[in-house]
């Protein structure tokens, strides 16, 4: 009618198809919103792989959280073994019973008590379903697990029709149903019940590869509906079942100039002057005991500090054996963690997949939110799967740290040198900074040194510091870098005393060049004092000698006069005076 | 006529003579139902005449009782004395097979 209504062009009149929320974490999420309201949807896989705690989360939830009652009608186990096995997911069933939200239908089909005799259909399990839809309104519909009756009964063409007319009565009824199925060979299910529920199926994986088990989950088949095609991980836990769309998230994400500290002053200064870039990912890779995880909890203390939130996630040790560890270095985390500022989650890499590492991980970053998170070591997630894996696996991971702009530290440990990148190669494309801590082999020491091998977007330090581990946290120091290679430890002391002594021999040869200088200025003083005093003494010698020559004179020429006026002389004063010069030269240059 | 003299000679052998209850569910006054009942009735008259009662429960009028014994299919009938609990499903065409169910003549 909409159609004729609008010349048939118009498409988008066509409503979408109505959803019904799981309520399952995640699984909404690829589903674009839940299971087809008012549809069966099969649920299928092998023993043990979840299909009842899925069903019974999406009844569970749809009464808890949308208001949508729901009918559990089980064909394996009895309604007090349900009960008790949900509630280690925090479902109270006997009290949503009690509240009319749920209606638990427990159908028990013994072989051996029925005798067939005749035709017959089963419009009782239609009437049960029916009155226990009616009694609570249920818009929710679990059939767990209905391929039971396959055994339980022997007219199989009986059975098959109607189940058949089952599923299109449930469609009739408008309720929203899962079917859960058992795995078959070769099939979905056992009996085929793919054939008849074909609006969504979803099948459920529980695998175990090199001991270590990992639930998947894949929607198969969803009528009407975009879905995500991957197998996504999922796990059921005490806060119940969560599907984790771990998929690539692109490369949309900001890139943030802001700067944090790497808790290391020095190395600060090694990054430009500021640390790392805020929502960058950070390598630190390096051979046992180079201190991978000190440099981790340094930037950890730092953050903390700063009043930031951290989470770390240990695969090797204990949080304790860290906190013990650290403090040897000065730097005591057990504050932090007491004020809920830093958070520590340790688990064994082999104790889940890297999907449910990756998974939990997903759960705790959402919990915590965190601006800092520090994985040590990555390298150990080796150990339960291939490279290519962790390396998927460690880039979903920091594309989602970086579409929520956190910033991520990962250690890694290399083994030798030959192996020395072959690891971090794996994983060092897809980070921002990567730190490349070495230990030194010379006269007979290890020491640590510290490389920026590469840091996008900032200007860094290309020389390598030595990296001391002290009682008071990390120091970086120079190192000596001369012909016979990079000197550390006592042979960068032994250098640095050879300096110290060079230097002082230098200092030594220039006081001794300021003292000759000294004493020649002495010496020159002193001569030219002594030579003062004697040309002083000669001066005043001349000087007495030409007075008394003077006085001579004068004294002559007194003489003369007093002659000349006894003998009365008349001539002038200045005739005489002439002659009595001449006569005073004749006399002096006798003399000579 | 001569089965049922015979029946009770044979029954006389058994120390107590328990009655049959019997419990027909059905769904509806569907031609299966009226079928099941006509052939419970029958054989019951045949082989159970006068140790028997039969209860008929139509499940459209009161589904509530379906979860109680277990039905699933219709018709069902439930020996529920004596003891144990038997089940026939199906219209009860086939004479022997009910018998079986019902433990009145052990099977050939």
């Amino acid at each position: 009618m909409a159609f004729s209504d609008t010349g048939g062009h118009d498409l988008r009149i066509v409503t979408r198809l109505p959803k019904s929320p799981t309520g399952i974490e995640g699984f909404d999420q690829i589903t674009t919103g839940g299971l087809p309201t008012g549809r069966p949807t099969l649920v299928c896989g092998s023993a043990g792989c979840g299909k009842t705690l899925f069903a019974m989360s999406f009844l569970v939830n749809g009464a808890t959280k949308f208001d949508e009652p729901g009918v559990f009608m089980s064909f394996e186990e009895s309604n007090d073994e349900l009960a008790q096995n949900v509630a280690s997911l925090g479902y109270d069933l006997p009290a949503l019973i009690e509240k009319k939200k749920i209606v638990l239908d427990h159908v028990r089909v013994e072989r051996s008590e029925i005798e067939e005799t005749g035709d017959y259909d089963l419009e009782g399990l239609f009437v049960r379903l029916g009155f226990a839809i009616d009694s609570i309104g249920a818009r929710r519909v679990v059939l767990d697990t209905i391929e039971s009756l396959f055994s339980g009964l022997s007219n199989q063409s009986i059975l098959r029709a109607e189940l058949r007319r089952l599923f299109r009565w449930l469609k009739d009824k408008g309720v929203t149903a899962v079917i859960t199925g058992e795995r078959g060979e070769g099939s979905l299910t056992l009996q085929g019940l793919e054939e008849y529920v074909s609006d969504a199926v979803i099948l459920l994986d529980h695998r175990v590869v090199e001991q270590v088990s990992t639930r998947r989950l894949r929607i198969v088949k969803y009528r009407g509906s975009s879905h995500g095609t991957n197998e996504y991980p999922f796990l059921i836990d005490e806060d119940g079942m969560a599907v984790l769309p771990v998929t690539s998230m692109g490369l949309a994400h900001g890139a943030s100039t802001e700067r944090a500290s790497t808790g290391v002053a020095r190395l600060d200064t090694m990054l430009g002057g500021q640390g790392y870039f805020r929502g960058s990912t950070i390598l630190v890779s390096g051979t046992a005991g180079a201190g991978k995880s000190s440099l981790g909890a340094h930037f950890v203390d730092a953050a903390c500090r700063r009043g930031e939130r951290s989470l770390v996630f240990l695969f090797e040790e204990s949080p304790q054996q860290v906190v013990r560890n650290m403090r040897s270095l000065g730097l005591d985390l057990q504050p932090w963690i007491d004020r809920g500022l830093l958070e520590y989650h340790a688990s064994r890499p082999a104790l889940h997949g890297l999907e449910m590492h990756l998974s939990l991980m997903y759960r705790a970053i959402e919990r915590v939110r965190p601006t800092i998170v520090v994985l040590d070591p990555v390298s150990s997630l080796l150990s339960v799967a291939a490279t290519g894996d962790v390396r998927a696996t460690l880039t979903r991971l920091i594309d989602h740290l970086k579409t929520q702009g956190i910033t991520a530290l990962m250690t890694s440990l290399s083994h030798g040198k030959t192996e020395l990148e072959r690891t971090d190669a794996e994983i060092s494309s897809i980070v921002d900074t990567w730190l490349l801590l070495v230990t030194l082999e010379s006269s007979g020491e290890r020491n640590r040194g510290l490389y920026v091998l590469k840091s996008r977007g900032m200007g860094h330090s290309n020389q390598i510091r030595e990296f001391l581990l002290t009682d008071h946290g990390i120091e970086l120091v120079d190192v000596y870098v001369g012909t016979g290679g990079v000197l550390t430890g006592s042979a960068r002391l032994t250098q640095e005393a050879k300096e110290r002594a060079a230097e002082t021999a230098q200092q030594q040869e220039i006081d001794r060049k300021e003292r000759t200088l000294a004493r020649l200025r002495t010496a020159l003083e002193a001569e030219l004092a002594s030579l003062r005093a004697k040309f002083e003494a000669e001066q005043a010698d001349l000087a007495t000698g030409i007075e008394e020559e003077r006085a001579r004179i004068a004294r002559l020429r007194d003489d003369q006069q007093s002659i000349a006026e006894s003998r009365q002389a008349d001539t002038d004063n200045n005739g005489s005076e002439r002659r009595n010069q001449r006569h005073v030269d004749k006399r002096r240059s006798r003399k000579r | 006529m001569e089965m049922t003299e015979i029946g009770p000679g044979a029954a006389s052998a058994a120390p107590v003579e328990v009655e049959q209850i019997l419990r027909l569910y059905i769904a509806g006054q569907t031609p299966r139902s009226v079928k099941a009942f006509a052939n419970l009735k029958r054989i019951c008259e045949e082989h159970l005449k006068g140790r028997y009662r039969i209860e008929v429960i139509d499940l459209i009028q009161n589904p509530q009782l379906a979860a109680g014994d277990q039905i699933l299919a219709v018709p069902t009938l439930v020996r529920l004395l004596p003891e144990p609990v038997r089940k026939i499903i199906g219209d009860l065409s086939n004479t022997d097979r009910v018998l079986v169910g019902l433990d009145v003549r052990p099977a050939s």
